[in-house]
């Protein structure tokens, strides 16, 4: 065999002459590129972005083979065992056997749990009202996915998980329910819920009066370390027993509040909370960039899902502002319906859009304490909301 | 699916999701009528704290009743009129920082509220 063969061969083999094979790959090399370019640079949610931009960039260079979508197809249709997939596949495909088995989603909601503090809504708990309200967002996504674009039911319901504005929930349900969607679904979810203080502020100003803005809220009732403690053991028993799908997501986030709660298991707390969130994070967030295969990211229908996205977030922001002013009426103008906006979970990211346009009416408006017990009870019914679309579509 | 089927699917996912937070609603309010009942209970009958004998309520005033050896340092009975034993614990401790001096050095005979007509 000669030099020249062994270059020609050399050539044929590398990815730059695979790369010519399918400009579709060039092309998400170059999305990954810009995904990555918002994340470190315009710092949109970059601990999840950057992970899945290079999860991206890594499954959509050819010849890598980290990642073999047919090989979970197989896997999906009974065809083959995960055995086999930890056998033939790649790291990615490995990494993949966490998000699929719900596991990495479960973890981040229980360091999300050891990081939240649900004190505001126990203080007031009619916040849970304007957190059920915000979840408007999702069915109404669910309706367009299915009235205008046509979409099987069990992918609309991935769709409007969107609306949820939580990251983790949308992917618990997609890679059950519509797992070649998974990477525009969660691409979509983390992207808007980066954009909430460009996608609300209009919103809340459409639908509210400046009067409504203004309005200053009474101080929150302290509350007891016992509610706090009791708290996420009364949410799992009662919630779990009313929805069991949900269980493994509320499961874990009242565990990780459990343990931060107790007061006795610090070292468990700050382990979910830091640790463990980072590592879960790291996996979560390549394995669910590497789904965004060429072949199947580039089509119409990642178009839809980010356009079905936008809606159901400004849906959801509706859906709580409306609750927020019908309570504001009924309470004689005690309550600001700027707070019904956070209930579109993104802790705590909704609560501060909140505090600023109630601030930017009055000066010395201080909404935000008020703000998180909505932005938590979005949280749990999100969670809610994604339990009874599996319940119901999940086969 | 059709149209209206996914229309009574969103409904009945929103009633759900707000049957479950309303029930989550009404626990919390359980839990705090509970617990104010408990706390309201808990102040009408005085405990003992840290082996201090609890403080009895004589008209309008507490007054503690040694029964045990003094703490080391203490400096005797203080006195309570229409003051609880925490707010008087944070006062005497506000005064010994005004004054900056350790608060086993101070002696305090009695702590009155004093009202307003």
């Amino acid at each position: 065999m000669s030099i020249l063969d062994t270059l020609g061969r050399l050539a044929q083999t590398s990815g730059f002459y695979m790369l010519l094979d399918d400009w579709r790959q060039i092309v998400m090399i170059l999305l990954a590129c810009l995904l990555l370019y918002l994340g470190l640079v315009k710092k949109f949610e970059p601990l999840l972005l950057i992970g899945i931009a290079f999860g991206m960039l890594l499954t959509n260079l050819p010849g890598s083979h980290m990642y073999h979508p047919e090989l979970w197809d197989s896997y999906i249709a009974g065809e083959i065992t995960l055995t086999h997939i930890i056998h033939e596949g790649g790291l990615l495909d490995i990494l993949y056997i966490g998000v699929k088995s719900g596991l990495y989603p479960s973890l981040i909601f229980m360091g999300v749990g050891a990081m939240t503090d649900f004190g505001p809504l126990l203080a007031n708990p009619k916040s849970l009202l304007l957190g059920a309200a915000a979840q408007l967002g999702i069915f109404a996504a669910f309706l367009m996915a299915i009235g205008i674009f046509g979409f099987k039911a069990n992918v609309a319901a991935s769709i409007g998980i969107i609306g949820g504005a939580d990251g983790p929930t949308a992917i618990w349900l997609t890679s059950k329910l519509a797992p070649d969607y998974l990477a525009p679904i969660a691409i979509a979810a983390y992207s808007y819920m980066a954009l909430i203080p460009l996608i609300q502020p209009p919103v809340m100003r459409l639908i509210t009066t400046k009067e409504e803005r203004e309005i200053k809220m009474e101080q929150l009732r302290p509350v007891s370390k016992k509610q706090k403690i009791l708290f996420p053991i009364i949410v799992t028993i009662f919630v779990c027993l009313l929805l069991p799908s949900v269980a493994p997501l509320l499961g874990c986030l009242m565990l990780g509040n459990l343990f931060k709660e107790c007061g006795l298991t610090d070292r468990l707390s700050d382990t979910a909370q830091n640790a463990l969130m980072n590592i879960v994070t790291i996996f979560l967030s390549t394995s669910v960039g590497a789904t965004a295969v060429y072949y199947r990211f580039l089509t119409p229908q990642t178009l839809f899902i980010i356009v079905l996205g936008l809606t159901a977030f400004e849906f959801a922001t509706v859906g709580g502002l409306l609750l927020g002013k019908l309570m504001c009426k009924l309470s004689g103008g005690k309550i600001n319906p700027l707070i019904g906006s956070a209930g579109v979970s993104a802790v705590p990211m909704a609560a501060r859009v909140s505090q600023l346009e109630g601030a930017r009416a009055n000066p010395s408006n201080f909404l935000l304490m008020h703000a998180m017990g909505p932005n938590v009870a979005g949280v749990i019914g999100s969670a809610v909301a994604a339990g009874f679309l599996l319940a119901v579509f999940g086969g | 699916m059709t149209f209206l089927d996914a229309c009574l699917y969103s409904v009945t996912g929103l009633l759900v999701v707000f049957f479950a937070l309303v029930l989550l609603m009404c626990i919390i309010k359980i839990m705090t009528a509970v617990g104010d009942f408990a706390e309201s209970r808990k102040k009408a009958v005085p405990t003992a704290v840290g082996g201090i004998p609890a403080p009895e309520t004589k008209g309008e005033s507490f007054v503690i009743q040694q029964t045990g050896p003094w703490a080391p340092g203490a400096a005797g009975e203080v006195k309570l009129y229409d003051t609880d034993p925490r707010t008087a614990a944070m006062l005497m401790a506000i005064v010994a920082d005004e004054l900056k001096a350790p608060l086993n050095e101070l002696r305090f005979l009695s702590i009155r509220e004093s009202k307003e007509d």
